[in-house]
This record gives C-alpha cells, structure tokens and sequence, in this order.
C-alpha cells in the first residue's frame, strides 16, 4: 500500500444469503485503481450476485463494500441504493443478457446515460421546457459525448435506429458505450464478450485495454472466455460455491491446482484455456 | 379438417365456413329473437318470431362470406396500404399537424359552422387533451393507468368547489386544479412503484373507483349524487358571455347584440388552447431528460437504475403530470357544464381515454386527434342509430385493431438525431 487511494474497491467479508441458499459466503478481494480486475469461476460460483451486490440490486446479507474515488472520497456502496451508487459512486454497470432501451435510438441509449448532467443543465426540465441557451448548449455536449463513443465503437452509421434492431455484437458494443456515457470510474462488465466471435473477442480486449488507458477507467469484470481474461486483466479472483479459492495475477492463478480441480468437470475447453492460456 | 379444406377450392370452404357460423347464429336466435312473451287478455302467450331468426341467420351467413372474401382478395391491398403508410416523410405529418391545428382555429368563422357542431367538437377536444395527458403515463412511461378519469374528476370538483366556497374564479382556479390532480397523481403514484403492467392497471382501476365512490357518497362536500350545480361560467378578461351579470358582459362591452352562442365559441377556443398547450408541453418534454427518462423506464427499469436515474422520481414525475392535465380538462368541464354529478366520471370514461390512446397509436400525437374524432365524434353524430352506435362502434374497433394493431399513426421519430437536418430539426408533430 503506497498511497490510500491506491486501492479502488474494497470488498470485505461479502456474504449473500438467499434464504437457506449462501451464494456468497465470506469474499474478500480488493481492486487497484487503474486495473482490470476479472473475477472468474464455475457457472453458479456466485460472480453476478457479486456485482448485483456491489451495483445495489441485492442488498449484501454481510460485508463491507468500499470505493474510494481518486479524491479520497469514500463510499460504502453496501448502505446506498443502486441508483445512488451508479449516480454518485459512479460504479457503472453492463449485463449478462443485454439490457438496451430497444425501442429508443442508439444515439437516445447514450444521451439517456447522461440523464443526470443533462437533468441538471436543463434545471430539472424548467431550461429546458423554455428552451434556454443553456440547456441546448449541455444537450449538444451530450450529443457530442455519445459521438465520439459512437465513433469508438463503430456505431456511428446507425445513429438514429432503435438499438434493438442493432446486431447482437454491436448490441454488447452499444451497451458499454452507454455505460462509459454514463461516465463511470468504476465500470462493471458481466460477461461481455458472450456470443461473440473470436474476431469481436479480440477487437473487444483491445478495446478495453485502449479506454482504460485513455480514461483512467478501472474495469470489474465478469467472463468465461478464458483467453480474454488472462490477456486483458492485471488481478484474477477466482470464485468456487460463493467462496474465493485464489486471487493473484493471470500467471499465478493459471498454475493454481485449486483452481484447476475447481474447473475440471466444468466444460473442458475452458479448463485447458485455463491451464494453457493464451499469451 | 384444415387439411381437407385446403384440397378443396377456397369459395368452396368459405360457404362451408359460412354456413357453420349462420346455423350458429340460428341456434342461438332461437331463444334471443325466436320466441317473446305478449301479455294477452287471456294472459301471457308466446310469440313465435321464425323469420326474425331466418334474417339472423342470413345475415351472419353472408357477413361470414363477406368477411373471408374481404380477407382473402382485400386483404393484401389493404396490407399495401398500410405499408406505405410508415413511409410517408416525416415533414408531411407535421404539415398535417398544422393544417389541423388551422383548420380548427378557422372553423368557426365556416358558414357552415353552427352551434351544435362547435358544442360537439368541444367534447372531441377535452378528449383530445385527455388522450394527450394520458399518453404522457402510458404512452411515454408505459405505465398502464385504468383510472385516469379520476384525476378529471379531481380537476372538476376542485374547481366547482373552490368556486363555491371561495368564490375563486376560473382563472386562478384552472391552474389550481391542475396543482391538484398533480398531487393525487403523486399520492397514486407512491403505493404502485413497484407495480407494472396487469397490477398496477388493476390498482389504478381501483384508484378511480375509489375517487368515483367517494364523490358519491360523502355527502357533505360533495352534494353526493346530486352533484354541484350553478357551476360558474369561465369570464374573459371578466367580461361574462352571460345576457346580464353583476360585472361587464362580452356583449355589452364590444357592443354587440348578446347570443348564447357566443359562449360556445368561446368555450371551443378555450378547450383548443388548453389541449394546444398539453401537446406542446408533451412535445417538448419528449425531447428533455425528463421525457427520456420516461421512455426508458418504459423500456427497461433495472437499467434505468444502472445508469442512476431514481426510478421514484421518474414514475411519479410522469403520474403527477399526466394527472395535471386531466384536472385542467376536468376544470374545463365543469365551468362549461355548469353542472357535475359522479355519474360524469364512471370507468367507461377511463376506458374510452385509454381506448383513444391505444387506437391512436401511442405516442403519436395526431393519431390520438384521429382516434378521438372516431370514439368520441362517430357516437356523437350516429345518435339517430341509437343503440346501435354502440354496435357500430364495437366493430370499428374491431376492425382498426385488426388493421393497424399498432393503432393508427405509431411511427416514433428519435427525440435527437446525430445529424439534424436543419429543417426537419426544429419542427414538432402538434
């Protein structure tokens, strides 16, 4: 520990029961600011229920969950709601199965990430209702904002059709740009490479890599490519029947025989690319 | 069956079909048409109505044939129709808006224009603005609101009694009615956030039960089912539209011989500004934070919530301005009936406000314009027909849900384009 805000998210005895069921039972992991920390394991090991926790959409059974902003302001994201937490703690989430606003335009998806700026340039609706400067000065920005991450992800050429109509990789492209709208310091990935091809797979890694080195973005993320998760990350917290079985670097938990024997009799493909890896 | 059907020739089938349904329709004439009761000198006796269950027959059988033949050689040009409906340039539906908007400021200086006409396009637009309002919370938020005639009643009662007791006029009134049904709107809106769909249509069904039973029966304020009378009627500027008042009178002030029409005309221009003012206000809103805030949460709440907006705040927002809008409308309907009862404010009123907006095509503004002349003007001018305009107006709506189950005009255009033609920027469907 050099400096106090070296450390983004703490995470502390997290323990989630769902009446007689723990999913979750006593993890503790940290993330740095600055990495891409995957969290890896078994399917039911317990990782979405992690970041339903940590996003406010379960209320955690025990534990501390805390983020520390590059100010040093902290928040305890156990005790907040999950809108609270995405507006103010700016912990940013994505989903498992894509959840776009299908019938509203790409563009309308990432100008909607940026409800809260723009609510408040509009004077909560009293600017913009009249049609002032001001509001359409924020409401340009805005547009200009989902621009360029139209631009990044290639999206820009269907602008203005409903997102649903987009196809599924661009629809996963599309969700993470309307997350980094939202401007997120922490951004929460649940398996965003899933139904992707293997091109989509490694123009999604280099992707990630390129914002967070260009927007001191931190990244939690969820996923079962295996390649992708030991390219990509710099922590790797391995998960098993809710409880963390290893945390370290990709390398170190490659080798890791509990992390071997937790996925045997998991899908095989997945235990070689665990065991081999990629790079 | 299907499968021998289909070696068969079509027409073939179609008289099969036909058949089926007239002997159907003769079966169950017997009972409902065949037979009645005379009351005779010699008593009770049964009058036997054979040919009553013939014509039944007949007539559903060749309704039936019409039908399938419709269906099968009109149908396609019919789907053509509709498909290029979709196609038409945006700017020519905002034109329309336009000409509709100027057609209904001129149409009282029309030679044709006569009172009766003028009085029933006033209740086509209080329908206007109520199918406007409630687009707002179920086109736009997509929460599904079976109560909404309740907010109107709020909106008359409030200002009938304001009126009464404080002698407020309808001036300082409107604004206030509208202040309140925002509030009932809030108070309905805390029990059902966390309610969607099917529940929360059933709870607001329950809401303007309440509102309705309430007004019928406390007594004490709200004369019950007697209702309010004497309402008092809207002033312009305080120049009343009545032959003599305590103050100036429209007449008297611009020196013309006093007609009862006049007030009609002014009523009509009143209604028009009120609903001209609800659908700006909703155009605009669409396009700020607040409105896409509202269609997201119709889209997807949980993310929504990902992306930090207050899922409270926005479902209460949407109720309390959708309810505003009906208790301007309610407002308006008492100063220009002068006389409210609950029987006003049953749920068929909520029923045919959401029918409006479905048949419209939600969210689309002129379609509501379109639905509510067919729901609300089609009974007004069939009257003649009697009963049967309910028939009538069944299957019309019948018929559009099978053409357009969208309903009539449903394109939605983006809130925000990334490259605004300049031209098609600024302009609003009205």
């Amino acid at each position: 520990m050099s400096e106090p805000a070296a450390t983004l998210l703490q995470v502390d005895h997290l323990t989630m029961r769902f009446g007689g069921i723990t999913a979750i039972s006593d993890l503790s992991f940290a993330a740095k600011r600055g990495d891409i920390t995957a969290i890896i394991g078994p399917n039911g090991a317990g990782k979405t229920t992690v970041f339903n926790c940590l996003t406010g959409f379960y209320q955690p059974t025990v534990g501390r969950l805390e983020l520390t902003h590059e100010t040093g302001k902290r928040f305890l994201l156990e005790r907040m709601p999950d809108f609270r937490i995405a507006r103010d703690a700016h912990v940013v989430r994505t989903f498992q199965n894509i959840r776009l606003f299908a019938g509203m335009s790409v563009l309308e998806n990432l100008v909607v990430a940026q409800h809260i700026a723009l609510t408040r340039a509009s004077g909560y609706a009293v600017a913009g209702l009249l049609h002032l400067p001001v509001y359409r000065k924020a409401e340009r920005r805005a547009v200009e904002k989902a621009r360029y991450w139209l631009d990044r992800m290639g999206l820009t050429a269907s602008a203005d059709q409903p997102a649903g109509s987009l196809p599924y990789g661009s629809q996963r492209r599309l969700e993470i740009a309307r997350a980094m709208c939202a401007g997120p310091v922490l951004l929460c990935l649940d398996e965003p490479a899933a139904g992707l091809n293997t091109r989509e797979t490694n123009e999604l890694s280099d992707l990630l890599r390129d914002i967070r080195r260009e927007h001191g973005l931190s990244i939690l993320l969820i996923e079962h490519d295996m390649a992708l998760v030991m390219e990509i990350s710099d922590h790797v917290v391995v998960l098993d029947h809710g409880a963390c079985i290893c945390h370290g670097p990709p390398a170190k938990v490659r080798a890791d025989p509990a992390v071997i024997s937790a996925y045997l009799g998991t899908p095989e493909d997945e235990a070689i690319a665990l065991t081999r890896g990629r790079s | 069956m299907a499968a021998a059907d289909r070696q068969r020739p079509p027409f073939v089938a179609m008289l099969r079909d036909s058949a089926l349904a007239a002997v159907v329709a003769a079966l169950l004439a017997v009972p409902l048409l065949g037979v009645r009761l005379v009351d005779n000198a010699s008593g009770l006796t049964l009058d036997r109505r054979l040919p009553l269950v013939l014509y039944a027959a007949a007539a559903v059988f060749a309704g039936r044939l019409l039908l399938s033949l419709a269906g099968r050689y009109l149908a396609p040009s019919l789907r053509g129709m509709t498909a290029s409906l979709p196609g038409m340039p945006r700017n020519s539906l905002v034109i329309f808006g336009w000409v509709l908007v100027a057609a209904a400021l001129l149409l009282p200086w029309m030679p044709f224009a006569e009172r009766n006409l003028i009085d029933k396009l006033t209740l086509i637009l209080i329908y206007v603005m109520l199918g406007w309002g409630l687009n707002i919370v179920v086109g736009l938020a997509g929460l599904l609101d079976l109560g909404y005639v309740a907010f109107y009643a709020i909106g008359a009662y409030a200002y009938a009694l304001l009126s009464m007791h404080f002698g407020l006029s309808f001036w300082i009134c409107l604004p206030l009615a509208g202040l309140i049904a925002a509030m009932f709107g809030i108070a309905l809106g805390f029990p059902v956030l966390r309610l969607r769909g099917d529940y929360l249509a059933i709870v607001t069904l329950g809401f303007g039960e309440i509102i309705r039973v309430v007004l019928l029966n406390w007594q004490a304020v709200t004369n019950g089912p007697n209702g309010i009378t004497g309402i008092e009627r809207p002033t312009l500027f305080g120049l009343s539209f009545s032959r003599a008042a305590d103050g100036p009178t429209f007449a008297g002030f611009f020196g013309i011989e006093y007609a009862p029409a006049q007030r009609v005309y002014f009523l009509y221009y009143l209604i028009l500004a009120l609903a001209m003012l609800t659908t700006l206000f909703a155009q605009r809103i669409r396009r700020l934070p607040t409105g896409r805030a509202w269609e997201a949460l119709r889209e997807d709440e949980i993310a929504c919530r990902s992306l930090g907006m207050n899922p409270v705040t926005v479902k209460l927002s949407a109720f309390a301005i959708g309810a505003s809008f009906a208790g301007l409308a309610g407002s308006f309907f008492a100063t220009r009936q002068g006389f409210i009862s609950p029987e006003s404010f049953s749920f068929i009123e909520s029923a045919t406000i959401l029918a409006i907006v479905v048949l419209g095509g939600m969210g689309s503004q002129i379609g509501i314009v379109l639905a509510a002349v067919l729901l609300v003007g089609l009974p007004e001018w069939f009257r003649d027909l009697a009963e049967y305009r309910m028939l009538v107006f069944g299957g019309a709506m019948v018929l559009i849900m099978l053409w357009r189950p969208q309903g009539l005009l449903s394109r939605r255009e983006p809130t925000v384009l990334l490259d605004p033609k300049p031209a098609s920027a600024e302009a609003t469907v009205p």
